[in-house]
């Protein structure tokens, strides 16, 4: 079991409160939860990647045992706590605009 | 007695200002979809309790919403609550913030890059809505204008979007952002005629298909823009800040340009300057009155470089005689120390007799006028920014 932390915007249009959790078959991934993620709350397609080119969004990052994974290769394994359920997967609205 | 519903989009969420027919006393609701960009709200004229809402966000991109009850609830097409997330063919939902420019052989192509700040070529890079435009008879056909400017329509109720790509064709390499980006912020539908729509684009101009969409041609004749275009012939390339039209006369636009305010009488293939003796010719918004086709409101702004009303005076200006000669409305709006801008989506009419006249300010303020801009009173004082107002008139 995957848990995902959503800034409060994401989790509003999910219609979600607290943290979302999520079965992820396979290598864990940044990649795979997202996949996770957008299939089981497809509203937020678009918002966190985009839809095509499934690039993250420029003002979203990725945290997760206290590290910035956003620049991480989408396809490179999570660490063994986010894949174990211990730490969650943080997807966050990056600070910008002063 | 008829109600009135005012549906204002700002900087950090959209609210909804209800009054009887009378519109002496309001209710505010809101804000709904609290902390984004409502860059515009509009209802269907053909279903009421059909609004669409363009929700934007730097950092989470593009959301649609709608409501099918006036108002009080919201889904993004196609992804209503309580019902299955992927539709009987296994597809995901959630197509309805999914803006793609059209790339296909046969109408895609072959133009897919505009003009840059330096000259340069640059493919089109979807944004955001600027503007939802529904039908005016099928509550599920709705148009969305967007950034980098193109013109999508929707046909199931906002599920899902397709390009209008014959527009790029009409020398869309020649088109270039202006300061707020290239936006397609006007889309005008043609009552009389279903097969024409208008639309503006910054810093392109206007446009006009007289066949449904599928093929476009500028109509920018008569514009002048010195200090933007040395050409004095450009067919594109002006900076045209909004169109309007009333809505029995459809041959007949009024437009605010960047400097100016023109006016054609054969649906845009000519235009000439109706600026008059207005205090300055630059602005945003422009309206027609919903019953004198003739009578006009624009508000102007001091400059290109100084966005806010000279004088530090809120006037909003009424021609009676379809341009030229404007008189200034300032009963009941602040005639000293302000400073606020009044952009392009943010002015409406209603179509109760008299007329009323709305607009919202870069302040937080929503004036309303039930006596065709006699008189004005501050509906709600301080929202957040306003980015867009529409009003609708309800039995």
């Amino acid at each position: 079991m995957i848990r995902v932390v959503l800034p409060a915007h994401l989790r509003t249009l999910a219609r979600v409160n607290g943290e979302v959790t999520l079965e992820v078959e396979g290598p864990v991934t940044q990649r795979a939860i997202l996949d996770a993620l957008e299939a089981r709350y497809p509203m937020l397609r678009g918002t966190v990647r985009d839809h095509v080119t499934l690039k993250r969004r420029a003002f979203v990052r990725f945290f997760a045992c206290e590290q910035d994974l956003s620049h991480e290769s989408p396809d490179a394994l999570l660490p063994d706590a986010v894949a174990n359920g211990i730490e969650p997967f943080l997807i966050v609205g990056a600070m910008a605009g002063g | 007695m008829s109600r009135v519903r005012l549906l204002a989009g700002t900087k950090k969420g959209a609210f909804i200002l209800t009054s009887d027919g009378t519109r002496k006393k309001w209710e505010v609701n809101g804000p709904l979809f609290g902390g984004w960009e409502m860059y515009h709200l509009k209802g269907s004229p053909a279903d009421p309790n059909r609004l669409y809402a363009s929700q934007t966000s730097g950092w989470f991109g593009q959301i649609i919403q709608r409501s099918d009850d006036g108002g009080k609830t919201w889904h993004q097409p196609g992804t209503p609550p309580g019902e299955p997330t992927t539709a009987p063919d296994g597809t995901p939902k959630g197509e309805s913030n999914k803006f793609l420019y059209d790339t296909s052989e046969v109408s895609g192509r072959p133009l897919t890059t505009h003009q840059w700040y330096d000259g340069t070529q640059r493919p089109w890079e979807f944004k955001r809505v600027w503007h939802l435009e529904p039908s005016l008879n099928d509550p599920d056909m709705v148009y969305a204008g967007v950034e980098d400017a193109a013109l999508f329509r929707s046909t199931d109720g906002g599920q899902s979007w397709q390009e209008l790509a014959g527009l790029r064709s009409a020398k869309g390499h020649l088109w270039q952002p202006g300061a707020g980006g290239m936006c397609l912020h006007s889309i005008i539908l043609d009552r009389k005629n279903p097969q024409r729509i208008f639309i503006a684009i910054s810093a392109a101009g206007v446009f006009r298909t007289d066949d449904g969409g599928k093929t476009w041609r500028p109509v920018n004749r008569g514009l002048k823009s010195q200090y933007e275009l040395p050409d004095p012939d450009a067919e594109v390339g002006h900076c045209v800040h909004h169109i309007a039209m009333n809505r029995t006369r459809p041959n007949v636009l009024f437009m605010q340009k960047h400097w100016d305010v023109m006016r054609s009488d054969d649906a845009g293939e000519s235009w000439h300057e109706v600026s008059g003796n207005l205090p300055t010719d630059f602005g945003f918004p422009i309206d027609v009155h919903a019953h004198e086709p003739e009578t006009v409101y624009v508000i102007p702004i001091k400059s290109d470089s100084e966005h806010y009303v000279p004088e530090g005076k809120l006037r909003v200006y009424r021609s009676r005689t379809g341009g030229n000669e404007w008189e200034a409305l300032t009963n009941g709006l602040p005639q000293h120390d302000c400073y606020v801008n009044i952009l392009r989506d943010a002015m409406a009419v209603d179509s109760l007799d008299p007329c009323g006249i709305y607009f919202g300010t870069t302040g937080g303020q929503v004036y309303g006028s039930a006596d065709a801009g006699d008189h004005w009173e501050p509906i709600v004082r301080d929202l957040p920014a306003v980015l867009s107002v529409e009003v609708q008139v309800l039995p």
